[in-house]
């Protein structure tokens, strides 16, 4: 389903000489690629789009055509987890049309309503909420119009396949494309159209193949990567070498193959060629001086962690203050304290961001794999100079996405250049860019302490987390200043908001104080280790701190994870994850690690949980150690995971299993490598991801309150939260050692474990 | 362009398609592949040789586009995505079990996967559990959906064992 581009009636290869039309287009389960739709021209620059989609109206969601076919719009984006699909099935469901009609659109400002886009996993909670309104909506505007043109009442109608009928008397009937086809409905969506009875969902609900997959498999899904654009040139930019450097001088009458134009605006410097080698070559060559700036960063992640620890914050907030934290902890019997470490990490998505900007006659077209095209669009307004009416942004699938990644950079970047050139520019990043410049997840260092009493009762619960806030953006790119080039260029404010970091799981201690101090970090902006939302921001690190301390004072009131656990949650549904998840695995009841054998492999399970934003997972981790080098192995997760009435099952299994790998990815191996002036993380050497052979045996998923009654909830990145705590103290229950600083490394283990030894002797 | 342009045009068959090219002689055959004759399957992920997303067949065997001057790819059968399903539309045993399995978060590492089991299971429909990894490994998927690619993958070996026995 989703965003495809391609030519209808022509082969691919005619589409990229001739530049082709827009069509969108979709594949039926396990068939070929099938085009639908009607062919538009691509949009030029020039055009006066308005400046918002109107959501009340009923054609901005829902438009069927004369032969029935329907395409449903949505301000949401596609960011490979099959949310298209499960639109369509919600569409389909409420219009009560067969599902192959339904063609979805998705985050094009022109076309679709501004829903700001995708973040927070709030596609489904927001975006298939809107679309479930619009099509009961559409199905009862069509019910009506029937009755009128069938001379019956309303209440003597059904619907079904994109055909009302008179319930008595089939044979009554008349198609949605013959009572609307073409035209508007001029409807106006109300707050609760009735819905249809979930009793009698055909569609959602149901484990149905992904529309995207069959396209993917054989190279036909049109990612931005792979648009072209009529007489498009190629761009590529180059960096300051190192963070904070001034561009003094730039020979832009070099004579390099192919290049068009040197584009250099302040610190902001590009080139663009007529073929993408040349404009690669062209960066590469291009005579440039630097300066040479003092040193912004560290020496490493030990400096930056007292940095985090000794620096006067920025901002401070307190939550969840109960009772009186620091007499509890003054009575204490025993008192339990602990720091924990989570470093930059980059969301190096698969493919360094591309964008293609047309940038003429006034205005200016955007292609992005960004995840908030409306926000965007204001951005780039700014950037360019220009009115928001004339400039459009339209989303196309990018190379992966899990929340502020170098999409929005690269987008700004590309209208630079085109603007400069006054042709299209194709810009796309080269993996150092992608790995090494996209806005960082936020390092934070953490403080537990915890009160336990004379009968191993815990009383006192205090949580302190200092970190760079990842809001260095405002949840977008809302303004020019958020992005590297109107920082480069300077000249422009980022909209920064410092957003407090703490956990939220809901034990029940008497007296609890959670503490959030954000650093000043502000100078970061025209760096590569200025930070942003990256997939569920903080949460995996405040999890981290949180979930490992609580295994840590389970131990020292001699208590098993799981029993503890269950001993302090309050919410039902947090229990039920964490007992279903223990039960799954076959949890061994164990206060402490397990006892050691003689054996190299040492083998243990852990136990983590996070709710968020309304749903709540439970994760178990099973790990087998080498006690010789270090090196460790996740041989099992058992997930618990309940997010609601669930879409998509299939859907849904997909998504979690993607969300446990990237999770065990980013805490057993990542971490932003720095030194004093630059980032060292540059590609997959120097950002190693997990690897096919590191990966699990086998996942097991449980699914919990999957029930129509129950609300939909986002489940796009609540199993990422707990990976890194379940890791932690399933290798603590094998090797009796606490690891506190993810990444989580077979060097850190195999020190820890030596010392380990060397304290028994 | 000066110095380095071909005397030569690159010669090459893809996906069954005699081509004939002058192109500069270093220029990576990834970019040739997307940018002279449209085909998009292979993705440019890394430039490196890192991750596979470029990978195409270079006489039957799995190569990285990406970092493979095409004056290497003189005279040489390749295969892309696209060209990976018979002539009759039927998907290769690897990408059918790829839809089976519901194997893809964003796709854009897709090529690379499919690609190399492909090249894999061709050689070998029975390979192990261990060897699918060893093979697969230092392929990378940033989206994490390595555990559906591996059933993918084995589902294909088993049904072209089959199928071969048959």
């Amino acid at each position: 389903m989703d965003y495809i581009v391609t030519h209808k009636g022509t082969t691919r290869r005619g589409f990229l000489k001739t530049g082709g039309a827009l069509v969108v287009s979709f594949a039926l389960p396990g068939c070929a690629v099938r085009p639908v739709g009607t062919a538009a021209p691509l949009p030029v620059a020039g055009g006066f789009w308005p400046a918002s989609v109107d959501p009340a109206s009923l054609d901005s969601w829902i438009r069927i055509a004369a032969d029935g076919s329907v395409t449903a719009s949505v301000g949401k984006i596609e960011a490979g987890m099959g949310i298209g699909t499960a639109f369509a099935q919600i569409v389909a469901e409420e219009l009560d049309v067969p599902l192959e009609r339904v063609t979805i659109v998705m985050g094009d400002t022109a076309r679709t309503v501004d829903q700001r886009g995708t973040g927070s996993s709030n596609g489904i909670t927001d975006g298939g909420s809107a679309l479930r309104r619009a099509g009961a909506e559409g199905r009862g505007a069509l019910v009506a119009l029937a009755a009128e043109h069938l001379k019956v009442a309303s209440e003597a109608l059904r619907t079904r396949d994109g055909v009302v009928f008179v319930a008595d008397d089939p044979s009554r009937r008349i198609t949605y494309g013959e009572l609307v086809g073409g035209r508007n409905f001029d409807v106006k969506v109300s707050e609760r159209p009735k819905t249809k009875d979930p009793r009698e969902y055909r569609f959602v609900g149901k484990p149905l193949q992904r529309f995207d997959i069959p396209p993917k498999v054989a190279g036909a899904y049109i990612y931005v990567a792979d648009l072209r654009v009529p007489g498009m040139l190629h761009g590529r930019v180059i960096r300051p070498p190192e963070a904070g450097a001034k561009l003094l001088s730039v020979d832009a009458s070099a004579r390099l193959p192919g290049l068009v134009q040197v584009v250099r605006r302040g610190d902001f410097l590009g080139v663009v060629c007529e073929r993408e080698e040349q404009a690669i070559d062209a960066a590469r060559r291009l005579p440039v001086e630097w300066s040479r700036p003092a040193p912004m960063f560290w020496a490493g992640y030990d400096d930056l962690y007292r940095h985090l620890r000794a620096t006067k914050p920025k901002a401070s907030k307190e939550e969840g203050v109960k009772g009186d934290v620091d007499a509890a902890i003054a009575q204490a019997a025993r008192v339990v304290e602990a720091r924990y470490e989570y470093p930059f990490q980059s969301h190096a998505s698969m493919g360094p961001a591309c964008a293609i900007a047309d940038v003429r006659d006034g205005g200016a077209v955007v292609w992005f794999g960004g995840q908030k095209p409306y926000p965007a669009r204001l951005a780039l307004a700014e950037l360019l100079q220009l009115p928001g009416e004339k400039v459009r942004v339209v989303w196309m699938p990018g190379p992966g996405s899990y929340g502020m990644n170098d999409a929005d950079d690269c987008a700004a970047d590309a209208a630079v250049l085109a603007q400069a050139v006054g042709r299209p520019v194709r810009l796309q990043y080269m993996r150092s860019d992608g790995t090494g410049w996209d806005p960082k997840g936020p390092p934070i260092a953490f403080r537990m302490r915890a009160g336990v009493n004379a009968t191993g009762g815990v009383f006192a619960w205090d949580y302190e987390a200092r970190g760079f806030s990842g809001r260095t953006r405002n949840n977008g790119t809302e303004v020019a200043g958020d992005t590297l080039a109107g920082q480069l260029i300077g000249g422009h404010q980022a909209k920064i908001t410092h957003w407090p970091q703490w956990p939220s799981e809901s034990y029940n201690f008497p007296n609890v104080r959670k503490a959030s101090h954000t650093i000043d970090w502000d100078r970061s902006l025209p760096t590569a280790l200025r930070t942003a939302h990256l997939r569920d921001p903080d949460g995996m690190a405040t999890c981290f701190a949180s979930e490992s301390f609580i295994d840590e004072v389970a131990l020292a009131t001699g208590s098993d994870p799981v029993e503890f656990r269950l001993r302090y949650l309050s919410d039902p549904r947090d229990i039920a994850v964490v007992r279903a998840a223990a039960e799954k695995a076959g949890w061994e009841k164990r206060a402490g690690p397990r006892p050691r054998d003689a054996g190299r492999y040492a083998t243990g399970r852990g136990i983590a949980y996070a709710p968020r934003n309304q749903a709540t997972v439970a994760i178990v981790a099973e790990v087998e150690v080498d006690r010789e080098t270090g090196r460790y192995r996740v041989t099992r997760f058992t997930c618990a995971h309940d997010c609601g009435f669930v879409v998509n099952p299939s859907n849904l299994r997909g998504t979690i299993e993607a969300n446990l790998i990237q999770g065990m990815s980013r805490a057993m191996h990542e971490a932003v490598r720095f030194d004093p002036t630059r980032v060292l993380s540059v590609d997959w050497l120097t950002y190693p991801i997990v690897d096919i052979t590191e990966v699990p045996d086998a996942i097991e998923i449980v699914i919990l309150n999957n029930r129509v009654e129950a609300r939909s909830r986002g489940a796009g990145e609540p199993a990422t939260r707990p990976v890194a705590a379940a890791i932690a103290n399933a290798l603590f229950d094998a090797t009796g050692v606490r690891l506190r600083r993810v990444p989580l490394a077979p060097e850190g283990l195999l020190a820890a474990m030596r010392v380990q030894e060397s304290g028994r002797v | 362009m000066r110095g380095r342009a071909m005397a030569e045009p690159i010669e090459m068959t893809v996906n069954g398609r005699r081509e004939r090219l002058r192109v500069e002689e270093g220029t990576p055959l990834l970019y040739v592949l997307r940018n002279d004759l449209g085909l998009t399957g292979p993705k440019f992920g890394c430039g490196l040789a890192q991750c596979g997303a470029c990978t195409v067949h270079l006489d039957g065997t799995a190569v990285r586009s990406c970092a493979m001057p095409v004056k290497s790819a003189q005279g040489a059968v390749i295969t892309t995505l696209e060209g990976l399903a018979k002539r009759s539309g039927a998907l290769h045993f690897v990408q059918q079990a790829f839809i089976d399995e519901q194997a893809a978060q964003c796709g854009y590492c897709i090529n690379g996967w499919i690609m190399t089991a492909a090249a894999l299971l061709d050689d070998n429909p029975n390979a192990t559990d261990a060897e699918i990894r060893r093979a697969l490994s230092g392929l990378k998927c940033r989206c994490g959906t390595h555990m559906s690619i591996l059933r993918a993958v084995k589902l294909a070996g088993e049904r072209m064992a089959v199928a071969r026995k048959a």
